[in-house]
């Protein structure tokens, strides 16, 4: 199963650095998606449809 | 005990007096478990995990026969990291401090390690050995402490001198060192040696702490760490084998060793003992979130920066709440 | 008579406190409208998946993985559910610190959420250990002297294989378990926080 991919995941990986600052690019890809993932849920509209009846 | 609760503070401690919306929490959990479930099991099929084999004192004597050699010397002269470690493991040296807190010492040994018997003595022992290794086990054994001292210390002094190059060491008086070295190498070539530290002389075995300390002595596993970009300097804490995601949560850990002081190891008091302040400092930092909500300037800027405009944007839009000046 | 009993008096403090309809609701406050509100349940979630999956890991013993394909299977799936667990966890906590939702009365569920989240990093540091690889050689060997240096090593040895091993299956998830279910039973006992900018004005108004 995913045998390239896998074969791709377990190459070494790439660093990106800056300075003293260094990270690979996995890392640097979960961070950027759970900052997006965090803008994107305040900013997209939660379905709302109960919103405006009173439940009780 | 009584506070006086400002009426915002009040009116935000009791129960919910406003409009209601349907909301059906099992419903919620189960449709949470099934995404989750969902995206857990493709991601498994389609990136696969990382699993490196794990390294080998066999591989080690192989690959560089002549560091493992000059490690098993250091070992017996007493002058490797682990003999000269003090606590938990002997009292060969005071470690680390902050300040006049000697932490480290004052926890004690309570993980005795004897690294020339443990790593090379013993193994050697438990083993089937030629004539050569067999007389210098009983030269050795029927020394002083002294004697084997004085004879491990020149042959590592004199390989030290010649940095490592096994060939280019003067003859010299070392006693039975060159040999049980070689004895200890050629076992550990053939694979002897990872069983012999592992039994340790018993059946079941479930503590490693003595191959992870011998295996860390030498160049190998700090070779093999460097390469997989691991260091600690290079915010190796972080990373993973492979180009698998690594513990990204440790960055805040792992920053502190990218900054000075706590870059120069030679750098008194702090850089010296780089790993015991980094350790307190994550430690109130780690306290400092659990109490963030008690720490001034830090717990007023959800209110300042205005990022709940958002999140409740459409209960403020349809209650025609404006932001409060405060 | 039932005054004094304990029994008796944990059961009716539990029922004025915590009573079925706050335990499991089927209404919110109208203002928890967002997507952010579902970081916590995502958490939880991803925690299931990671104790499932360490449940066949624990089974099979601790090196299965590395000879068995559907063993690293198994070994990927708690993998990534400790990754997810971790982002969901972290976006959580940006969310409920940009609430303030230690607000109204709230700051032990904060605290408590907090203990679990320097716990998570502990646990999931003794499963970087216990992977029986060169990942876990390589984190003993470098990490023992932070502990050490602290003088945590005498007691908690990450060198020590099976001493490791028994408190990431064991100690410390049942410890992470009730942490969590504490986190939750205090989040339904005083409700979700209500918005910053509105007070008592607005809910009259709504009467």
């Amino acid at each position: 199963m995913s045998g390239w991919i896998s074969n791709f995941m377990n190459h070494p990986a790439t660093y990106l650095k800056a300075g003293w600052i260094q990270i690979s690019v996995s890392n640097l890809i979960v961070i950027l998606l759970m900052l997006s993932i965090f803008v994107l849920a305040i900013l997209l509209p939660f379905p709302n449809k109960h919103s405006d009846e009173d439940a009780k | 005990m009584s506070k006086v609760l400002s009426p915002k503070e009040e009116f935000d401690a009791k129960p919910w007096a406003g409009k209601l919306r349907k909301y059906d929490i099992l419903k919620e959990g189960t449709i949470a478990l099934v995404v989750v479930a969902l995206l857990v099991t493709s991601l498994a099929f389609i990136f696969g995990s990382p699993d490196e084999k794990s390294l080998t004192f066999k591989g080690w004597a192989i690959s560089n026969s002549d560091n493992f050699y000059a490690t098993t010397v250091q070992e017996l002269a007493g002058t490797s990291g682990t003999a000269t470690y003090g606590r938990p493991y002997n009292t060969n040296g005071d470690g680390l401090n902050v300040g006049p807190l000697f932490l480290q010492k004052w926890a004690g040994v309570t993980q005795r390690i004897n690294a020339a018997n443990d790593f090379v003595i013993e193994p050697l022992m438990n083993q089937v050995q030629s004539p050569e290794v067999k007389a210098a086990l009983s030269q050795w054994s029927t020394a002083t402490e002294t004697q084997r001292t004085k004879w491990a210390t020149t042959y590592d002094d004199a390989i030290t001198k010649v940095e490592g190059k096994l060939s280019a060491v003067p003859n010299g008086d070392y006693g039975p060192v060159p040999a049980l070295a070689n004895g200890l190498t050629e076992m550990a070539k053939a694979g002897a040696l990872d069983a012999a530290l592992l039994s340790q002389g018993g059946f079941f075995q479930t503590d490693s702490t003595k191959q992870i300390l011998f295996f860390g002595d030498g160049a190998y596993l700090d070779d093999a760490g460097t390469a997989a970009n691991l260091q600690g300097g290079t915010w190796g804490m972080m990373n993973e084998t492979g180009r698998y995601p690594g513990q990204a949560w440790l960055w805040l850990y792992s920053f502190w060793y990218q900054i000075p002081p706590f870059t120069n190891e030679d750098s008194h008091p702090i850089g010296a003992n780089a790993d015991v302040y980094i350790m307190v400092i994550m430690g109130l930092m780690s306290l400092g979130l659990i109490a963030m909500p008690l720490i001034p300037g830090i717990r007023s800027l959800p209110m300042r920066i205005p990022i709940h405009r958002g999140i409740w944007r459409s209960y403020y839009q349809s209650e025609g709440i404006k932001r409060r000046k405060r | 008579m039932s005054q004094k009993m304990w029994t008796a008096r944990a059961r009716e403090s539990w029922q004025k406190n915590l009573p079925i309809e706050k335990l499991i609701p089927d209404t919110q406050p109208s203002y928890v409208a967002s997507w952010i509100y579902v970081f916590g349940v995502l958490t939880i979630a991803a925690l299931s998946m990671i104790v499932l999956s360490g449940l066949i890991l624990a089974f099979a013993g601790p090196a299965w993985y590395h000879t068995s394909s559907f063993g690293h299977w198994v070994n990927s799936l708690h993998f990534w559910s400790v990754q997810l667990f971790f982002a969901f966890m972290v976006i959580h906590l940006w969310g409920k610190f940009w609430m303030a939702a230690w607000r109204g009365n709230r700051f032990k569920t904060w605290v408590s959420g907090a203990v679990v989240f320097v716990l998570s990093i502990a646990t999931a540091f003794t499963g970087y250990l216990i992977q029986t690889n060169f990942d876990s050689q390589w984190i003993a060997f470098e990490a023992k002297d932070g502990f050490n240096s602290a003088g945590i090593g005498a007691f908690f040895n990450v060198t020590n294989l099976g001493q490791m091993l028994l408190l990431h299956v064991a100690f410390l998830p049942a410890v992470l378990g009730l942490l969590t279910l504490i986190h939750v039973l205090m989040v339904r006992k005083r409700g979700v926080v209500p918005p910053i900018d509105a007070d008592s004005s607005n809910t009259e108004a709504a009467k």
